[in-house]
């Protein structure tokens, strides 16, 4: 053990991102089976949903065959049996096929939706850095009433009911004013060529001007309503940190020597900044869930809508599929966000 | 600001908060007496603006759309309270016993809860939502479900602390079982934080429970429900139909940040600047 120990006696960060990237063995696993689990022992049979009460046996026991119930044979596969199935399957990268329409692989058509949801999480998650840090160090900075109206702000965003927010937005931008789109990702005819998948940076990598316009016109309501929901964390953070910055000692001295207001702030904004840090990585689980119900409400073309949809169609493996793939991208993302923090402050390494 | 117990007083925030609650709570149990229709028959012409017949017009369906809202605070609560109970009767004993008992259980429970802690709640509400189908129980259950882990997690840390005490080990020493050490010694201590979480998540579960009725994953359809509505008058919106959107939206709103600002009060109460759950 001695040598994995750097001369001042701290772990090394080699050893926290093998001892986190073990650790993200058990927690894949553990949701994968409770997505597994979830979607097979919950009552509903799933297959007579597909079928319908009147279906011939051929085609039940067809569907079963497809959807691992029965072997080839057709006698029952036991639980366990389907479960272990399903897991070699998902570690050679095969989610399975779609039951409905061109029975296409189930990881091809998330990867298609995939781009689109990250776009929005991307630009969400900007708006709500901007209004957080703007907001946050208004009200510390102020004080007072400012940072009553900040905190009420940081509370009342939270408990925003998404789909509501931005259909009042879509009222008021698009219907009323009819300045902005009032759903979809982009004009028809103008997606921009496939490099990243992300319209925006493929538009402009490309020098799509108008592609470039119609993306931005059309992602600017869905991100500042993602990105106003989220915001509050942001806003909270930011406000207590300045606060906290504003009573220490330098400040009252660079007042009084006569330095002028505004170097105080960036002053005290660059040391309130590591609080806020932390807090983007723990705003994962709430960006993604604000990502879906976003997507709905704009038709934005990603994989809320798309797993919505495929619930509607009843389309099992290809929810099953989605939710794993929820499952590991949060797993990863975390991780990296945690090697991230080792790196910058070595006090949490192992 | 009003005087409750002694020593304990609402204002400001937790006190619009109540009142936001109340008010809700009000209109679910006297919802026959304030409204004239039945909230899921057609009684009118469709697509009515608000009006002295109704206040808040009509829907496709024609239905009358104040006394859909009105109705829907009772899905709401109903959904809340149901699926709240779930969460502690399964979440509470599991954390008692986990944090109790100690050893490869509790490891090996403690992962499983932070495994689902740290996935997006909805998108595994959503999940088991759509493998039970429709219904009040089963989106009671969906959403319980999500929220054992965090109550799992404070009761085990409460449970944690607590059973290091002096008066635990004196009761071990006189004899008594462990049932009844948790039962008469730990679980009461661990009320208070059993309150504290419900508190903080209540809201989350309001906007949880809004969010699968708007993906049609709650209670089936002539229910009146004000995330259903919200899902249903949306088509609307680009022909100008506010009022469709506007009501039900408004009233998840009250609820939510009514629950949220009594939340923030009471975690002020207590000391705390940021409770972590």
């Amino acid at each position: 053990m001695a040598k994995i120990f750097s001369e001042t006696g701290m772990a090394s960060l080699k050893t926290f991102i093998i001892a986190r990237v073990l650790a993200l063995i058990p927690t894949m696993l553990i949701l994968v089976t409770l997505v597994f689990f979830v979607m097979r022992v919950l009552p509903g049979d799933p297959v007579i949903a597909i079928v319908g009460m009147r279906a011939p046996a051929e085609r039940v026991i067809e569907l079963k065959k497809k959807l691992g119930l029965l072997d080839e044979a057709g006698n029952p596969v036991p639980l366990p049996i389907q479960y272990l199935n399903y897991l070699s399957r998902l570690v050679r990268g095969d989610f399975g096929r779609s039951l409905i329409w061109g029975k296409r692989p189930v990881l091809v058509e998330i990867m298609e939706h995939f781009p689109a949801t990250v776009e929005l999480a991307i630009a969400g998650f900007i708006v709500s850095i901007i209004l957080g840090l703007v907001l946050g160090s208004l009200g510390g900075w102020m004080g007072g009433k400012t940072s009553s109206a900040v905190k009420t702000y940081g509370a009342i965003t939270y408990a925003l009911f998404i789909p509501w927010i931005g259909m009042l937005f879509q009222l008021f931008f698009a219907v009323w004013l009819g300045v902005l789109p009032v759903a979809g990702r982009i004009d028809t005819g103008l997606e921009p060529p496939t490099i990243t998948g992300l319209y925006l940076i493929d538009s402009v990598i490309t020098g799509r001007w108008d592609s470039f316009m119609s993306a931005l016109r059309h992602i600017m309501l869905p991100a500042i309503t993602l990105g106003l929901v989220i915001s509050g964390v942001f806003t909270r953070v930011t406000r207590t940190s300045v606060e906290e910055v504003m009573r220490q000692d330098f400040v009252v001295a660079a007042r009084a020597r006569g330095i002028p207001e505004h170097k105080i702030l960036i002053h005290v904004l660059k040391n309130s900044f590591v609080p806020i840090l932390t807090m983007m990585g723990l705003q994962l689980a709430l960006l993604m869930t604000g990502a879906v119900l976003t997507e709905t409400t704009f038709s934005w073309p990603g994989m809320g809508t798309f797993l919505l949809e495929r619930i509607q169609y009843r389309d099992y493996t290809t929810v099953q599929g989605t939710v794993v793939f929820f499952a590991i991208i949060v797993s990863l993302v975390n991780l990296i966000v945690d090697i991230c923090y080792a790196y910058i402050d070595p006090r949490i390494r192992y | 600001m009003v005087k409750l117990v002694p020593k304990v007083r609402l204002k400001g925030l937790t006190l619009a908060g109540t009142i936001m609650v109340l008010f809700t709570v009000f209109l679910a149990v006297l919802a026959p007496i304030l409204t004239p229709y039945d909230p899921t028959k057609s009684v009118d012409l469709s697509l009515q603006p608000p009006s002295w017949k109704h206040p808040f017009g009509t829907n496709k369906v024609g239905q009358d759309m104040w006394s859909r809202t009105v109705y829907g605070a009772r899905t709401i609560l109903a959904v809340v309270f149901l699926s709240t109970i779930v969460s502690i009767m399964i979440g509470v004993p599991l954390g008692l016993i986990s944090g109790y008992v100690g050893g490869i259980l509790d490891r090996v429970l403690a992962m499983i809860m932070d495994a689902m802690y740290a996935f997006p709640g909805l998108i595994l509400a959503i999940a088991i939502a759509a493998a039970m189908g429709p219904g009040i129980i089963n989106t009671a259950v969906s959403i319980a479900i999500v929220y054992v882990p965090t109550y799992f997690r404070m009761v085990r840390g409460q449970t944690l602390s607590i059973k290091e005490q002096l008066y635990v080990e004196a009761a071990r020493a006189i004899g008594a079982k462990p049932l009844t050490i948790l039962t008469r010694y730990v679980f009461p201590n661990v009320v208070s934080v059993i309150a504290v979480v419900f508190t903080l998540s209540v809201a989350d579960v309001v906007l949880t429970e809004a969010a699968l009725s708007f993906f049609g994953l709650s209670v089936p359809a002539p229910t009146p429900d004000w995330g259903f509505d919200l899902k249903a008058g949306h088509p609307y919106l680009l022909s100008g139909y506010w009022w469709l959107i506007t009501f039900p939206g408004l009233m998840i709103m009250i609820l939510a940040v009514g629950f949220t600002f009594i939340g923030e009060g009471v975690a002020e109460y207590l000391g705390a600047r940021e409770v972590k759950i």
